[in-house]
């Protein structure tokens, strides 16, 4: 169990998780013998969010709209219907909204309620997006949580914070980092993290993922 | 309940911000199974989404706060199969099944499962939207004991209208009853830090909500 940081009080650490893991055990049986759930439709979900779903989406759909400007234009007009016009890109999630970081405007995503986040382009949200100090603090405190993910950015740049409260997502695209003249979308792709899409991040720097292709 | 412990916006103290490096989707297995009962048992449509964030928000706080996140979706999830007859308190106690199981209007497939269902919440709108971008807006301060989805941080604030998002499906009636989505225009609305945090606050921050129009008021 690496997840040590979703729960601050350590007490009963081991035997909390064993209850869940009997518990959640029981649960799954009570479900599958009253016929409401099939074990094997279970184990197909679990398999479909590891390994199918994931930013690797989200890094195409933003080193498309780093490449070509027609595609970007449409991806902030319309998320959705841009990106189920790609081809190659399984369709996803309606009321999606993608909000593009400049010099000017740096755009961070939280949700204060609980965990609402563009599953269907990034994946699972990671705990810390769930956790109580993110969603407290982006709204009220969005350079201290930046500096945190070690994010620093001029004083001049606007902060916005969008709070995911309806089932409008929001997916930031970052600047694409300067020296990347020239590059292919694959290549771009390297360079985009998850954290550069939520806004709690920027893209890599070249340098970082080493000689190209 | 509305201003239960889930609305965190703005609260202190909570320490910083951990991010784990190569961070796997699920911790244990049995969080896996969790989030699969969870997403296969909404396919049912016996509640809605915002059925299912009561249950979490209805958790006594010290329960939520000491509980990880796949802990509250299962504490929400034994609350609610059992809340919607699917399941009784002996048989959670027994930990098997001791009567045959209700019928179901709808089931998840394997082939749903491989590509996941992506809902749309968007509706036919009885009315046009009272309010276009640019519009200046109030939130209500509504505190409701019931589900809703503007947070308190954001009640009676004056905030400018940036976006018409379509009509929606109504949280605040959704989640009390799946069929009776009452949808509503949804709007972005964004605040300034200072309307929100007061004078003190950074200039150069902005929030905005997702702001369904019973929750705003024209100034």
């Amino acid at each position: 169990m690496a997840a040590d940081h979703d729960h601050p009080h350590d007490h009963q650490h081991g035997s909390e998780l064993s209850d869940m893991q009997a518990r959640v055990r029981a649960l799954e049986t009570i479900l599958t013998e009253k016929g409401y759930v099939d074990p094997a439709v279970l184990d197909q979900i679990v398999e479909t969010v590891e390994t199918k779903i994931g930013p690797h989406i989200g890094a195409r759909i933003v080193a498309r709209a780093w490449s070509d400007p027609e595609f970007k234009r449409r991806l902030l007009a319309d998320a959705t219907e841009a990106v189920n016009a790609l081809a190659g890109v399984d369709p996803v999630a309606a009321h999606l909204v993608a909000v593009e970081n400049t010099p000017k405007i740096h755009n961070i995503v939280v949700c204060t309620l609980c965990s609402c986040y563009p599953w269907s382009v990034l994946g699972l949200p990671p705990v810390w997006y769930k956790s109580a100090p993110y969603r407290s603090r982006t709204v009220i405190d969005p350079k201290g949580v930046l500096a945190e993910f070690g994010v620093n950015l001029p004083p001049e740049t606007e902060i916005r914070i969008w709070d995911s409260t309806a089932e409008t997502r929001f997916l930031v695209v970052p600047m694409r980092p300067a020296g990347t003249d020239g590059w292919s979308e694959d290549e771009l792709a390297r360079l985009v993290t998850r954290d550069s899409m939520v806004g709690t991040g920027l893209a890599r720097p070249p340098a970082e993922i080493g000689p190209r292709g | 309940m509305s201003n239960t412990i889930h609305d965190m916006g703005g609260m202190q103290g909570f320490g910083p911000v951990l991010s784990e490096p190569h961070e796997p989707p699920f911790h244990a297995a049995w969080e896996g199974r969790v989030y699969a009962m969870q997403r296969a048992l909404g396919y049912s449509g016996l509640w809605t989404i915002d059925g299912g964030r009561a249950s979490l928000e209805t958790l006594p706080p010290l329960e939520y706060l000491a509980a990880s996140y796949y802990e509250r979706w299962f504490l929400g999830l034994e609350k609610r199969v059992v809340a919607h007859g699917l399941v009784g308190r002996d048989e959670i106690a027994a930990g098997r099944s001791l009567r045959p199981g209700l019928r179901l209007n709808r089931k998840m497939t394997a082939a749903d499962a491989r590509r996941l269902p992506l809902p749309n919440y968007e509706r036919a709108a009885a009315a046009p939207p009272l309010f276009k971008p640019g519009d200046v807006v109030c939130t209500r301060n509504l505190n409701p004991a019931t589900h809703t989805r503007l947070p308190r941080y954001a009640r009676g604030r004056r905030g400018t209208v940036e976006a018409v998002r379509g009509c929606h499906v109504y949280p605040d009636s959704a989640a009390l009853d799946p069929g009776n989505e009452h949808p509503q225009w949804l709007y972005t609305v964004v605040f300034s830090g200072r309307e929100l945090w007061g004078d003190d606050a950074d200039p150069a921050i902005r929030v905005s909500i997702e702001a369904f129009e019973p929750y705003l008021t024209a100034t």
